[in-house]
């Protein structure tokens, strides 16, 4: 047991440990609807695009994460107003400005002296470097993403499956697309502590694409998801702590190890079960 | 949002709608008024506009000019009232939920924006799912169901939302028997409910037999009302054109194929002078 304990001695690696299962639990849930609804490019791009956020942020010396939601509030927006009456395709405009938002924000993390420290912090993430505050706002974003979610659950459960239905219904469908967006943008914003920006789609659709396998309702798959993510975080950052690796990595690599023992192995439709 | 229905089903009135995508209309200038509970068939050439009708009186397309009255209010004001089983549902299949999940969607309109479903709303599912036949497979993953089967969680899911009108485009093109025959149950039963009822179909014989009305659409209106005074030849040489063949024995043959993104199967209807 001695091994369990022994990290949480520090304060950061706490800190650390509360901040990863937040996030880890936070982009379970929304990842699921990114894997039904087929966003996880969108979710990527999301992540590389609140790089100049941070990066402003940083030159200023204010809150990285204020900086990055600011960010990725603005490039939700932006994606919607390119790609409304379909003048662009969506992952046309997409992809347009989530590659122009990081090459701003290279661009801006390159005139910074300390740029390659502080870049791998923001691309790969920085759970110890966690802050008490960081992780009051951490918490603080992830009970409104829930509770959003969970007031929301029906009506994004009916756009996301049958559009005619929810235009039959008069759901304000465009409202709650934009409202879906939002909260992708927020949970990826705090998974930047975690896992970076370069690697925080990971955490979006890996757990919540196990869970895909192993269940066959929304909810439980939430709750699945939910789980899969805060054990890859646990057992992620226990493994970044004793192998001395970096901590988004140790907790994805996790996560894809879970996501190759299920697609292989569970019993509603492992890839080997279907050829026994 | 919560508006108190009439309690007689509801009578529809279309005056003077014209209906599009881009560039000219589809539907011009349509108007006919279908009374308290009946069943009408929907039938005119591919392209004729019976799919754009339906989504329009939906609310899924917009209307250009003219306007739709149920319960003598204008289309909208009614949320819960008009269900709609579109030709091919477009939803992922794989999405994960339970065929009764997706009846109980149905009852959604019935329901505050926060509120759950309560046992009245399971009763209800459960007895959508009795009538379409497919009450064993309520548990199972909507992946797992047969093109038929897929066909009547929709069903069961119109019937679900216990609509005041039921639209159905095309429910009979491109099933199985077993499903076909539970549609037909189903339109008895709304009878017994007193359900207006609209169906397109291609099945001329079918319209003739077991509907109140046909309504022969071609872009407009080309003539509505009972059946033996609609499928005239006159009438029908004008929806159809150039498909339809004049036999000696004084029949008229419609041979009208099915939309091509269906399966290609030829349904020939022999309509005696």
């Amino acid at each position: 047991m001695n091994w369990l304990l022994e990290p949480l001695q520090y304060a950061f690696m706490q800190r650390g440990l509360l901040a990863a299962l937040l996030v880890g639990i936070l982009c379970a849930i929304m990842g699921t609807y990114v894997v039904i609804r087929g966003m996880a490019f969108l979710g990527d791009a999301m992540a590389h695009a609140i790089l100049p956020g941070v990066a402003i942020a940083y030159l200023l010396q204010g809150n990285l994460l204020l900086g990055a939601l600011f960010a990725a509030i603005l490039i939700a927006l932006g994606i919607g107003i390119f790609s409304r009456g379909g003048i662009i395709k969506e992952d046309t405009s997409i992809g347009i400005l989530f590659a122009a938002a990081l090459a701003l924000g290279v661009a801006l993390i390159s005139s910074i002296q300390t740029y390659a420290v502080d870049l791998s912090h923001i691309l790969f993430g920085n759970v110890l470097g966690v802050s008490p505050s960081d992780l009051w706002l951490t918490a603080g974003l992830g009970l409104c993403i829930l509770l959003v979610v969970a007031v929301n659950f029906k009506q994004f459960m009916v756009i996301s499956f049958d559009p005619v239905l929810a235009a039959t219904l008069r759901l304000p469908a465009e409202v709650l697309r934009n409202l879906m967006l939002l909260l992708l943008a927020v949970t990826v914003v705090v998974s930047l502590q975690t896992v970076g920006v370069s690697l925080a789609v990971a955490l979006l659709i890996t757990p919540a694409a196990s869970a895909y396998l192993l269940t066959r309702r929304l909810f439980p798959m939430m709750l699945v998801s939910a789980l899969i993510g805060a054990v890859s975080s646990l057992v992620g950052l226990y493994l970044s702590y004793y192998l001395n690796i970096v901590s988004g990595s140790a907790i994805v690599l996790t996560a894809t190890v879970i996501f190759i023992m299920v697609f292989l192995f569970n019993t509603r439709q492992g890839a080997l079960r279907h050829r026994a | 949002m919560e508006k108190k229905l009439p309690q007689e089903p509801a009578r529809l009135e279309i005056e003077n709608i014209s209906v599009g995508y881009n560039g000219t209309p589809v539907l011009q200038d349509v108007t006919f008024h279908i009374p308290h509970g009946a069943r009408v068939a929907v039938v005119g050439p591919n392209g004729a506009g019976k799919s754009t009708l339906f989504k329009a009186l939906v609310g899924l397309l917009p209307l250009r000019t003219g306007q739709i009255f149920i319960h003598e209010m204008a289309l909208g004001h009614h949320l819960d009232c008009v269900a709609y089983v579109p030709q091919r549902s477009e939803v992922d299949w794989k999405f994960p939920v339970t065929v009764s999940d997706v009846v109980m969607m149905g009852r959604f309109g019935h329901l505050n924006w926060l509120q759950a479903p309560g046992r009245g709303d399971r009763q209800v599912v459960q007895t959508s799912l009795q009538q379409m036949g497919i009450a064993d497979l309520s548990d199972r993953s909507i992946s797992d169901l047969s093109g038929g089967q897929q066909q009547r969680v929709f069903l069961a899911r119109a019937l679900a939302q216990q609509p005041h009108i039921f639209l159905m485009d095309e429910p009979f093109t491109g099933v199985d028997a077993s499903t076909q025959e539970a549609t037909l149950q189903l339109l008895d039963h709304l009878r017994k409910q007193n359900v207006t009822v609209l169906i397109s179909t291609h099945d001329l014989s079918l319209a003739a037999a077991r509907f109140d009305a046909i309504l022969l659409l071609n872009k407009r209106v080309l003539a509505f009302g009972p059946p033996q005074e609609v499928l005239t030849p006159d009438n029908l040489r004008q929806a159809y054109g150039t498909h339809v063949l004049d036999m000696e024995n004084g029949t008229l043959l419609v041979d009208d194929c099915c939309p091509p993104e269906k399966d290609q199967l030829h349904n020939s209807h022999a309509e005696t002078q």
